[in-house]
């Protein structure tokens, strides 16, 4: 390989990046643009961002958004470390393939699918038992869990398939119980996958729309199906400034995500090169 | 020789040999164990008998059980039929975290979470202890393996030598009845082991502990051990002190496994009183062994020689009494203190001899070279005959 860049792979780069990162940069831009019209530039102007805080409608999607995502994130991060430790440490129970097959079939599952049969369990639930009474943030939360559980169950075992099980062993080999090992080895070690697993499902709750309208009821409006709704309705630029600060949201914590694990990963590293030595 | 040294205050003293007195009671009792994981039987009716601070090695290669072995007195394994005694307990059933034995894993299991004194304080949490004696626990356990001013270091701050030292602290801090150590000097690099091994055993001394080692390196054994079962394929071949298992193994798998040894496979001849001798396969003449063995004429045997039992020389040796053959030398590997010599006898047969290099000598100055005619000479009691 030559040491100098080569003018071709540069231009090809920039391309790559523009086809895919372009519109969004154009949506930020046309998101300060002064003109209704999304197609002609009026000069650079924050009023859409000031129309957007004024309209409740928008303010009140984007607080349950968040509501729904905070809780079924954690939920879900919850039953999945179970089910991750399950998979990971339980050797061959009884059932274990069924039961892998069945915690990651929501990864594959068609939205609409999940989405469809999720309501007709709630509508047979109300009927048979009155619970849970209508559709609405409840059941959104559910379904936004089930889905989600999945992720975090995967991201648990695989990070728990590299922790060595003689951590575990050594805690019970030093006096304590299983219940123990769990709190003083295995949740501390699975700490930094249980917080991905748990931006994971939150980013996933944030954006789901399919399954949100599904299982949504009346009065029950999460932000993507506003903004896919408004969408319909003929574009105004209040949806650009809108689509910018989630994009400019999600970078953040992407990037805090990913300095994180980055330097996790760095005393892994140095962790294993040591011993390697 | 002056008198022999006195005994080393701490040492147990092994001269009484409590695995020669059927008085004795063992510390650890290993009772017909068989361990079977589907199909395939691990270990295999295996019994021992190990002695209060004796340090016991479990030596084989890999897939012989000794880990599994180990596992079970750890308590991570369950025997399959059998039972393992401990003090005079039975803890066939007894988990890991209430059995009075502590473990020193391969990979030293360290808690990456955690500084060297959390690793070290943590089977304590579960101890009767105030706070203060814990932590007086803690830094004695450090002290022991002198690494004091690591304590709060963690665990990847540390060279592979410390940590090893750090998981025996920790083994060693809630003050166990019997300390198991699977492979401890396994991850080490060569010099580093030896002085460790020197270390570990006056560890052992000081804190009296009875210590069971898996190993599959023959030489930690012989070094650390006050005795050594040898394993193949989940059975026990030979338990016996370093020596005994090094110049009376009982069989061919003992004699190949624990260092390096010539096998003549051959038929029993004559026998005079402790002498047997041998018609061998690819050796001119017959061989000589002044080993008491209950063998008779036509008994098929191996002829077991050590390679430093041979004397090689390009002269015609003198001694009426030697066993001799004579070969040609097809290799030589100098190793500094020792040469190696593989030599083809007539026959093509080929003969290990180690020399020791007691005199200086220049390449050219080398009294047996490549290519050399050179003759083979033992005596009859160097020699062992195997049955097995």
């Amino acid at each position: 390989m030559r040491h100098g860049r080569s003018t071709f792979l540069t231009v090809w780069l920039v391309a790559g990046f523009v086809f895919l990162y372009g519109p969004i940069l154009l949506m930020m831009a046309y998101s300060f643009n002064a003109s209704r019209l999304a197609t002609v530039w009026g000069g650079f102007s924050t009023k859409w961002y000031g129309e957007l805080f004024a309209n409740k409608m928008v303010i009140d999607a984007a607080l349950l958004s968040l509501q729904i995502a905070a809780v079924s994130a954690t939920v879900a991060t919850a039953l999945g470390t179970m089910a991750g430790i399950a998979l990971a440490r339980f050797g061959r129970f009884r059932g274990r393939l069924l039961f892998s097959g069945m915690v990651t079939a929501p990864l594959v599952m068609p939205e609409v699918i999940t989405g469809l049969s999720l309501l007709l369990l709630f509508v047979a639930m109300e009927g048979a038992f009155g619970w849970p009474a209508g559709r609405g943030m409840m059941t959104i939360t559910i379904a936004h869990i089930t889905f989600s559980m999945a992720y975090v169950a995967v991201v648990i075992q695989s990070r728990l398939a590299q922790v060595d099980v003689s951590l575990e062993e050594a805690a019970m080999d030093l006096g304590s119980r299983p219940s123990q090992v769990l709190v003083d080895i295995t949740l501390p070690l699975l700490a930094p996958a249980m917080v991905s697993g748990w931006l994971l499902a939150f980013t996933l709750s944030l954006d789901d729309l399919v399954i949100s309208t599904f299982t949504s009821g009346p009065g029950a409006t999460t932000l993507p199906m506003l903004i896919f709704s408004k969408v319909r309705l003929g574009l105004t630029p209040d949806i650009n400034a809108l689509a910018t600060i989630i994009i400019v949201a999600v970078t953040t914590v992407v990037v805090i995500g990913t300095v994180v694990s980055n330097r996790v990963q760095h005393r892994r590293l140095a962790e294993g090169s040591r011993s390697g030595g | 020789m002056t008198a022999a040294p006195a005994p080393q205050p701490g040492f147990p003293d092994y001269a009484d040999k409590p695995w020669l007195d059927p008085k004795a009671r063992p510390f650890v009792e290993v009772e017909r164990v068989v361990k079977k994981f589907g199909d395939f039987i691990a270990v295999n009716e295996v019994s021992l008998k190990i002695y209060r601070q004796e340090l016991f090695c479990l030596l084989g290669g890999s897939g012989c059980g000794k880990t599994t072995l180990l596992r079970m007195l750890a308590g991570f394994e369950n025997p399959t039929s059998g039972r393992i005694l401990i003090d005079g307990q039975d803890m066939t059933a007894t988990p890991p975290y209430e059995r009075p034995v502590n473990m020193m894993f391969q990979s030293y299991a360290l808690f990456p979470h955690m500084s060297v004194a959390q690793n070290v304080g943590y089977g304590l949490k579960h101890e009767k202890m105030s706070k203060g004696e814990r932590t007086d626990r803690v830094h004695e356990m450090l002290a022991l393996v002198k690494l004091e001013s690591f304590a709060r270091r963690k665990p990847h701050q540390l060279s592979g030598g410390q940590r090893q030292r750090v998981a025996l602290a920790r083994s060693l801090a809630k003050n166990p009845k019997l300390l198991l150590l699977d492979e401890p000097l396994g991850a080490l690099d060569k010099k580093l082991r030896e002085q460790t091994q020197f270390e570990l055993m006056n560890i052992q001394a000081k804190v009296g502990v009875t210590f069971v080692v898996v190993t599959h390196d023959q030489e930690e054994a012989m070094a650390l051990s006050t005795r050594i079962a040898v394993m193949d394929r989940g059975s026990v071949m030979q338990v016996g002190t370093p020596t005994d298992v090094y110049e009376f193994p009982n069989c061919r798998f003992t004699a190949d496994f624990v260092g390096s040894i010539n096998l003549f496979e051959g038929i029993v001849t004559t026998i005079a009183g402790s002498v047997v001798t041998v018609k061998a396969d690819g050796v001119e003449g017959e061989l000589e062994v002044d080993h008491p063995t209950p063998v008779t004429v036509g008994t098929p045997v191996a002829v077991a020689v050590r390679p430093e039992k041979i004397t090689i020389s390009r002269e015609t040796p003198t001694d009426p009494d030697h066993n001799c053959a004579e070969g040609q030398v097809l290799d030589l590997g100098y190793f500094g203190d020792r040469s190696l010599f593989r030599v083809r006898l007539a026959s093509g047969r080929i003969v290990l001899v180690s020399h020791q290099n007691v005199r200086r000598a220049r390449d050219e100055e080398r009294k047996v070279d490549w290519d050399d005619k050179v003759w083979l000479s033992w005596s009859p009691r160097a020699a062992l005959v195997l049955t097995e």
